[in-house]
């Protein structure tokens, strides 16, 4: 294509801009921009504000739940650890408690069968007490019906039958408690 | 390419081949009124301009007009779109700031991204954004934008200061730094921003243009060239596959240099 083929009129240079497309492009273009401006564009910013605002606020929730829980687990476990030192506790105490009763009722046993002993040989003591006067009184008896015998005097004298009785009992002792102690007086029980 | 210097000599055969003209791009005017001595003429072109208008509107205001926190599938799609410019260009260019921009960068690269798709699009096939007048005004509106936010931030007098005597220069370069940085932001910019996405529209529909009409040519041919018909057609199509890479390409490249302009009106001296 040749330089004199391109028509210099004004109306055919496709470098000069025609006023009128100019005029009616600038005010579509200018109403669309005005239009989206307006009714678009804020709609869609005002959105993502929106969701930018939710993901941090979904972050900051999570960390808050985050720390409940946490702090209910330190909870849980501060009242975990209370529960077993107060079951330790009880568990010395009854401990201490069962030993206590235990430790009385050994007393109690002991001093009961302390009781018991004494009481029997207390009965003992009595009992022999008991037979020793009687076969004091009925050795009396029987030595002086047989020595009246074998003498063949009465020895109803009184004073002297018991003075002859005392003096023998007393020898008698006497060599008993010489010879044996305590233990002479159980074969003659048998 | 091959194809269409074949098809030159056989020219003088037939009625012969007609290249695509600057007609291409004139259209028919289905209604004419003027307002105030400016004449207007809704033509193709202007009707898929508003035509588009419409679509973005719709579809923006479709999916944003009641935003759900969890989006459907309509308004995860205009979010992809709208998170791409409102991350990857308003903020990594212009900075936290930036946010500020995003509808306007949005708009912006929907409708110049629109604008250019109906340059492959089956029907339309003529994109808006190669007659110059659209480019223009975009190219204006940003170059109105960085400069007003430019004396609004740092006022009238500092603001060109700051432009035409960038400081950390020894003063005599300035004769010769400071026509240029006049001359480049105040003129240059606008001019580059609307004639780039101008040029590589028009030369991509030229291109387009080319191979389809001489794929048409060559089927009436009577020689043996007819047999080329189809290689250009297959160019046609890689042809069309590449625009919608340019289409792309050049919206974004539109929207990060108008992103960059304001970030440097705003930005603090260095």
């Amino acid at each position: 294509m040749s330089l004199a083929a391109i028509p210099l009129a004004a109306e055919n240079n496709p470098l000069i801009p025609d006023l009128g497309e100019l005029i009616i492009g600038f005010i579509a273009f200018a109403v669309l921009v005005a239009l989206l401006w307006k009714a678009a564009f804020p709609a869609i910013e005002r959105v993502y504000h929106e969701r930018t605002e939710r993901i941090e606020g979904g972050i900051a929730r999570a960390d808050q739940a985050q720390q409940e829980a946490q702090r209910t687990l330190e909870q849980y476990r501060a009242q975990l650890a209370e529960a077993r030192a107060e079951a330790t506790r009880m568990r010395e105490e009854a401990r201490v408690q069962g030993q206590g009763i235990v430790e009385e009722l050994r007393a109690r046993a002991q001093q009961e069968a302390a009781q018991i002993t004494a009481r029997a040989e207390a009965r003992i003591e009595a009992d022999r007490q008991h037979a020793f006067a009687e076969l004091r009184s009925e050795i009396g008896r029987l030595a002086v019906d047989l020595s009246g015998r074998i003498i063949g005097e009465s020895l109803q004298d009184g004073d002297r039958q018991r003075r002859v009785v005392d003096r023998f009992l007393t020898d008698l002792e006497d060599a008993a408690g010489g010879a044996a102690g305590g233990a002479s007086p159980a074969p003659p029980m048998r | 390419m091959r194809a269409a210097a074949l098809a030159t000599p056989v020219t003088a055969a037939g009625k012969g081949y007609e290249p695509p003209s600057l007609e291409a791009f004139h259209f028919k005017s289905f209604f004419d009124f003027s307002v105030l001595g400016v004449q207007f003429h809704v033509t193709k072109i202007v009707t898929m301009m508003l035509f588009a208008t419409l679509v973005i509107a719709i579809f923006f205001l479709a999916a944003f007009r009641h935003p759900r926190l969890v989006p459907g599938k309509l308004q995860a799609a205009g979010e992809i779109i709208y998170d791409f410019i409102r991350n990857s260009i308003a903020v990594d260019v212009i900075g936290r700031e930036g946010v500020r921009f995003a509808p306007y960068l949005t708009t912006l690269f929907a409708f110049v991204f629109l604008n250019n798709l109906f340059g492959i699009l089956p029907l339309a096939q003529v994109p808006v954004n190669s007659r110059i007048a659209f480019p223009a005004f975009l190219a204006l509106i940003s170059w109105v934008l960085f400069n007003y936010l430019g004396i609004q931030r740092k006022g009238f007098g500092p603001y060109f200061k700051e432009m035409l005597f960038p400081p950390g220069v020894p003063k005599p370069v300035y004769i010769l730094l400071t026509p240029i940085e006049f001359v480049s932001t105040l003129f240059v910019r606008p001019f580059t921003l609307a004639v780039r996405l101008f040029a590589n529209m028009f030369a991509g529909h030229i291109m387009l243009l080319v191979f389809i009409s001489g794929t048409t040519y060559l089927l009436t041919v009577s020689n043996f060239s007819k047999a080329f018909a189809p290689v250009s057609f297959l160019m046609a199509i890689v042809l069309s596959v590449f625009e919608m890479l340019i289409i792309a390409l050049q919206a974004y490249i539109f929207t990060i240099l108008t992103a960059q302009y304001v970030s440097g009106a705003l930005a603090e001296e260095h």
